[in-house]
């Protein structure tokens, strides 16, 4: 590098030496921030299979899928009357029971047992729980209320009670995840 | 820095001449806590709250390292660890309860601490950095008190950490990944615990730092005092040592007997029963509440119920929440009154004491009750008040009020006139 450039070998030196810190910087960053995302053995929690044989119609119960809650609920007749009822487009997060269920199955609504706002168990898949002034499920954190389709109507929660990914391995097994 | 009549560190001994040679850290000691820091002379009880800040973090990093040789980070054992080492272990109970009270006082203390800088104006130039360097040490405070009551593992550890994680899923987009990142799983487990001690554990001596940063900022200027008048002349002042070590001496002693009380006769009246039952993660307790000294701001998180145009209630509460803390960071420029002492504010005292405190009290009183009206409507309502306080009424009080005449001096303030004054004898 000449002289008549402008650019001294000291520029070049210090660039390309402060440049070389940066990128040993970032290298030694990402696996110390990536070392705290889930590890293989949390990632790899799974399927569930759930026996739903003996649920009978208004009763529901709660599975466990990835160390967290699923309720597993068969509705009655009126449930389900209840939740076509609601015009869906007036809801916060617009969802039809259709869209939350599976087609021939709209009895049965599996979703995640974890409160949309902060992660809560919400009441009312237990025998004897408060359900909330919707019919569906109560969180009693911060008051959510959500309808017998698990949206929510009520109370600071944004969306509506997950639906994880589940199939039905034959009518009275569901294998979730 | 200091003022021009400090008494200076003269060693006497051969070996102290020595030492300063080589490593002045006596003389630092001179100059920051003993005789060679003059302080002003009519400082009243509420200063005594810096010292005690300092006596707590002293019991809970002591306490918190015989805590940490007895307790195991895991989930299959970590809540019989915490109870073996209260049952079993020699004097254990003694450490846990005095650790876990320990957490309390230090909020009593810290909170009493911030509500003279709110009174007394300590916030203002040139202390603003003081109060910036204190608004820091409050937030890591909080995150180590948040991870300390993670790690026995009882119902309200396990939601609590729950909830308060969940807060980060309110941010868009990336807040669903951040929040599993922060876990390391998809619901406290025992990555999360794991991490939680490690921070738990780290996080009181990143506090140590900044209190020395703090105290640093603090003596390039000098104490503020209850009239906010500067100091200045030598007649304003007494040497740190002894007169402020022997009154920071005192109240320590105070700050013992009542803590002791605590320790001794009420120590789990501040807990929450539902942390003496193991963590349950299908179950959440019917009442979840952070620990009393979040309840303020648990309060302002649950006061947002409806989405603010396009911005989620779920958001609103989350940004409103650490809002509130961080409106103190601009707080010396919010108020712009010269006048720093309350005392000389007639309009500001009665928005501080009839404003500013009852809502404070109402979230305090709501952050711990359930999520149910008329709590939510009393905390927005305080919420408001809050904000507006320090929002609207702090620049427009400011602009608009007519103070009190000042005294001339800090000596005129105690004696009636600047004259009176003797100096102090020195601890020479």
């Amino acid at each position: 590098m000449a002289e008549e450039d402008g650019v001294r070998r000291r520029d070049f030196i210090n660039i390309a030496a402060v440049s070389a810190a940066g990128v040993a910087g970032v290298g030694v960053v990402i696996p110390l921030v990536s070392q705290m995302s889930a590890s293989a053995d949390v990632l790899a929690a799974s399927s569930t299979e759930v026996d739903i044989s003996s649920i009978k119609p208004g009763q529901a119960i709660k599975a466990v899928f990835r160390k967290q809650p699923v309720f597993v609920r068969n509705l009655t007749p009126k449930e389900i009357a209840e939740a076509n009822a609601v015009d869906a487009a007036t809801l916060r997060d617009p969802q039809t029971l259709g869209e939350r269920t599976k087609e021939g199955k709209e009895n049965w609504l599996i979703t995640m047992g974890v409160c949309t706002h902060l992660g809560c168990v919400p009441l009312g898949a237990g025998e004897g729980e408060a359900k909330g002034e919707f019919g569906g499920y109560f969180c009693p954190c911060h008051g959510s209320s959500y309808d017998t389709a698990a949206r929510i109507r009520k109370g600071p929660a944004p969306k509506n009670l997950e639906v994880p990914e589940y199939e039905f391995a034959s009518d009275t097994v569901v294998k979730i995840g | 820095m200091s003022f021009p009549w400090a008494n200076e560190y003269q060693p006497s001994h051969p070996f102290m001449k020595w030492m300063d040679e080589k490593l002045p850290l006596p003389r630092l000691v001179y100059n920051s806590v003993g005789s060679g820091y003059p302080v002003p002379r009519n400082l009243n009880y509420f200063w005594n709250f810096g010292f005690l800040a300092l006596i707590c973090l002293v019991i809970q990093i002591v306490t918190g390292i015989v805590m940490a040789m007895h307790y195991a980070a895991n989930t299959a054992v970590a809540f019989d660890t915490v109870e073996m080492t209260v049952r079993d272990v020699n004097w254990g109970w003694l450490m846990r309860y005095a650790h876990a009270n320990g957490a309390s006082a230090f909020f009593v203390v810290i909170y009493i601490h911030i509500f003279r800088g709110f009174y007394y104006g300590s916030y203002k130039a040139p202390r603003e950095m003081v109060w910036l360097l204190g608004v820091v040490i409050f937030l890591l405070m909080m995150a180590t008190a948040f991870m300390g009551y993670v790690l026995p593992w009882g119902q309200m550890s396990f939601w609590g950490a729950k909830v308060i994680t969940g807060l980060f899923s309110a941010i868009p987009f990336v807040g669903e990944p951040l929040q599993q990142w922060l876990l390391g799983g998809f619901a406290p487990d025992n990555a999360a615990l794991n991490r939680f001690f490690s921070l738990h554990y780290l996080l009181p001596f990143v506090i140590v730092g900044v209190v020395i940063l703090h105290i640093w900022a603090l003596h390039i200027p000098g104490s503020s005092n209850p009239t906010g008048v500067e100091v200045k002349s030598e007649s304003d002042t007494v040497p740190f040592y002894p007169y402020y070590i022997a009154k920071d001496g005192w109240a320590v002693g105070a700050f013992g007997f009542l803590f002791c009380m605590m320790l001794f006769f009420f120590p789990n009246a501040l807990g929450h029963p539902d942390n003496y039952i193991p963590a349950n993660p299908m179950s959440t307790p019917a009442h979840i509440v952070p620990e009393w000294y979040f309840w303020p701001f648990y309060a302002v998180l649950r006061a947002f119920t409806q989405d603010f145009f396009f911005i989620p209630a779920k958001l609103m509460g989350v940004l409103a929440m650490f809002g509130a803390i961080l409106v103190w960071f601009f707080l010396p420029w919010l108020d712009k009154s010269p006048v720093r002492s309350g005392s000389y504010r007639p309009t500001y005292k009665k928005f501080f004491w009839f404003g500013l405190i009852p809502a404070m009290l109402v979230l305090f009183y709501c952050g711990g009750a359930p999520a149910a009206e008329p709590y939510v409507m009393m905390s927005q309502l305080a919420a408001l008040y809050y904000f507006a306080h320090f929002l609207i009424i702090l620049p427009v009080v400011s602009a608009i009020e007519k103070p009190l005449p000042l005294p001339y001096s800090i000596t005129e303030a105690v004696l009636g006139k600047d004259e009176a004054a003797q100096l102090a004898p020195t601890a020479r």
